[in-house]
């Protein structure tokens, strides 16, 4: 059973800023983590393996400085990583990081599951993850809470609903988008740290993996930022009862049969 | 900026990972092990994931081999959170220490490896309940019987007793010899013979268990002897040599956690209108604590190298020292922790009157201050001694 785990280089949440400017995250300087979902991704893969056997590669789509996450992944039970860079691939949208990650897990083949965090904490769109498989032409079960059964031939999982959970089966391969809580994920052992410091990762460009320069990076992204604004709250909703608690209940019966409600 | 000791890349991995498991799994729990009093399996499987239980062991026993400085590394981080739970490790280190020292191959090979794991932990036991600082004066016996050694006696106060499965027990085989008539052996829970007496109920290191451990017709095989028969003193006392820097390793830690704990309540802490850290006398209470942990931990790492390169064959004056200074400085910043806290610091709603009671066995156990001491003056004698002649 190999799984493929994509992992994204998100801010340390404690130091975001945006440029107003370009409307996207000001990166230079702040430290970079990985996209805390994702650290439950890495976890459920090891732990497949762990059951199971196979090995766990986790790739992530990013400049250069995103080995040090891939390296972390490695300390934490990964088996593999691998980088795609590419001066090309900047500025991709969802759809084009789809596609892109995509073609490199073409590249490396020989997968039965990918897992992904269910959204990354920064841009919060939940779509490279389904998009992926929508480009795989596999299937795909997102915000998945658990893993209730799987073998070498068969998975069934919980899908997390608003009043509930589905119970979902699936051949292979699937990708799956996890939610946070499916597991708590490990601290690096010691054996594991010195081993992923060693470790040596390996970047795949766009030659490598093969992509078609116009669906990568800006040219392949059909969504641009026009805007990033700070949204002002309006503060003078509500309205303010005041007397003995028999007054108040009158007042506030009043007004919600005046408003329909009751 | 914090002081610079050049640690290698690995010993800040060591570093890093002690602190994560400190923070994210014992600090949740660290109350409640003081007020249950119950041994911290929880934790100690953490610990044992993380490869924690092998730094100091060398790696063809399944460890890292990073010495008594990975040792102390460890237990300094871990009781800047809780004194307490990390001695489920520390006192493990005490009881493989004399394997590490004169175990045969085989013995290493047969006791270390799980050690390493985390899989066994281990004890130490020399003191006895008449036989405590003068542990020459024990009664504890081993008597050969052909293949084998029968012990009987008992053993008091010992850190993990009942929950480690390796123990490594002192005993007389010839009371003739006195100090030479002591000898060291390996026992595990399960000999015939072998069992566990009364737990103690402790002023602090509440989560760390200690029991006495009894011996009637325990009946062991010759191969569990470590060294040679009358050798168990000086095993005792090379253990002692490395294991020291531990106690002052958790020392030190308990005393850097008391004091991150009261520059953090006196920046937030207003009396007369002003955060009490504006007063001088509290700056001058927190810098005395700092220059004291600082100097500790300088001496605590300089003697945990010296020990690790193996450059001298013994270093009683140097772990006694250290043991000796990490210790009292502790006691003297909890006490003066509690003292910045004022009444709060008295009660269970802030952890530093935890603080000062896990620090006050450090001044007592593996040799109480005193003893360090005595320790520290022989050696001066002994060196002086050889200078003049």
């Amino acid at each position: 059973m190999n799984v493929i785990v994509c992992i994204k280089q998100v801010p340390s949440l404690a130091n975001v800023k945006i440029d107003l400017e370009t409307g996207r995250f000001k990166r230079d300087g702040i430290e970079s983590v990985i996209n805390p979902f994702d650290k439950y991704a890495v976890e459920e893969g090891v732990r497949i393996r762990e059951k199971i056997g196979g090995k766990v590669i986790v790739i992530t789509m990013g400049p250069p400085q995103a080995e040090s996450a891939l390296r972390e992944t490695i300390s934490r039970g990964a088996d593999e990583a691998f980088l795609i860079s590419d001066k090309i691939f900047g500025g991709s949208d969802t759809l084009a990081t789809s596609y892109t990650l995509s073609s490199a897990i073409k590249f490396i083949g020989n997968y039965d599951i990918i897992i992904c965090g269910k959204q990354a904490l920064d841009g919060a769109t939940a779509q490279v993850g389904p998009g992926v498989a929508e480009m795989l032409n596999i299937p795909h079960v997102a915000h998945v809470k658990k893993i209730e059964f799987i073998d070498d031939k068969l998975i069934r999982v919980e899908r997390m609903m608003e009043d509930g959970y589905d119970l979902i089966e699936s051949s292979f391969p699937v990708l799956l988008t996890i939610i946070e809580g499916i597991n708590s994920p490990r601290i690096p052992s010691l054996r594991g740290k010195m081993f992923s410091k060693k470790a040596i990762i390996k970047t795949l460009d766009a030659e490598t993996i093969g992509v078609d320069a116009k669906k990568t990076g800006l040219n392949g992204s059909p969504t641009q930022v026009m805007k990033v604004f700070v949204t002002q709250q309006q503060r003078n909703y509500g309205k303010k009862f005041s007397g003995d608690v028999k007054e108040i209940a009158v007042a506030l019966v009043k007004r919600l049969s005046k408003l329909g409600i009751v | 900026m914090v002081m610079d000791y050049m640690l290698s890349e690995e010993e800040q991995m060591i570093v890093e990972i002690a602190r994560t498991i400190a923070i994210e799994k014992i600090k949740p729990l660290r109350d409640y092990y003081d007020e249950k009093e119950e041994f911290p399996w929880d934790i100690v499987k953490e610990f044992a994931k993380a490869d924690l239980f092998a730094t100091y062991i060398p790696e063809e026993y399944g460890g890292f081999g990073k010495g008594v400085m990975g040792l102390v590394l460890v237990v300094e981080e871990l009781c800047k959170v809780d004194g307490a739970i990390s001695l489920s490790l520390a006192a493990t280190a005490l009881g493989a220490f004399p394997i590490l020292i004169s175990g045969s191959e085989e013995q290493k090979k047969k006791y270390l490896p799980d050690i390493a794991s985390g899989k066994k932990i281990a004890a130490f036991g020399l003191t006895e309940a008449g036989a405590g600082s003068d542990a020459t004066g024990m009664t504890t016996t081993a008597v050969k019987d052909g293949d084998y050694y029968i012990l009987n006696g008992s053993k008091r106060f010992i850190t993990n007793g009942g929950d480690a499965e390796t123990y490594v027990i002192f005993a007389k085989t010839n009371h003739s010899r006195g100090a030479r008539g002591i000898s060291c052996f390996i026992l595990e829970k399960g000999d015939p013979g072998f069992n566990f007496g009364k737990k103690e109920k402790k002023m602090g290191i509440r989560a760390s268990s200690t029991r006495e451990l009894v011996f009637n017709d325990c009946k062991i095989h010759k191969c569990r002897l470590l060294g040679r028969e009358g050798q168990g003193l000086v095993i005792a006392q090379t253990t002692l040599d490395n294991s020291r820097p531990g106690v002052a390793a958790q020392a030190l830690g308990i005393a850097t956690g008391a004091l991150n704990e009261a520059v953090d309540y006196a920046r937030k802490r207003v009396q007369f209108g002003q955060p009490i850290i504006s007063f001088q006398i509290i700056q001058h209470m927190l810098a005395d604590m700092a220059t004291e942990i600082e100097a500790a931990r300088a001496l605590l790492y300089a003697s945990a190298r010296m020990i690790d390169s193996g450059k001298v064959r013994r270093t009683s004056k140097e772990s006694a020292m250290t043991k000796l200074f990490c210790s009292e400085v502790a006691m003297k910043v909890t006490t003066n922790a509690v003292q910045i806290f004022g009444g709060y610091g008295y009660t269970k709603e802030y952890p530093v009157e935890k603080m000062m009671r896990d620090a006050k066995i450090t001044t007592l156990y593996e040799g109480t201050s005193q003893i360090q001491k005595n320790e520290i003056a022989l050696n001066l004698i002994k060196e002086y001694v050889t200078k003049s002649k």
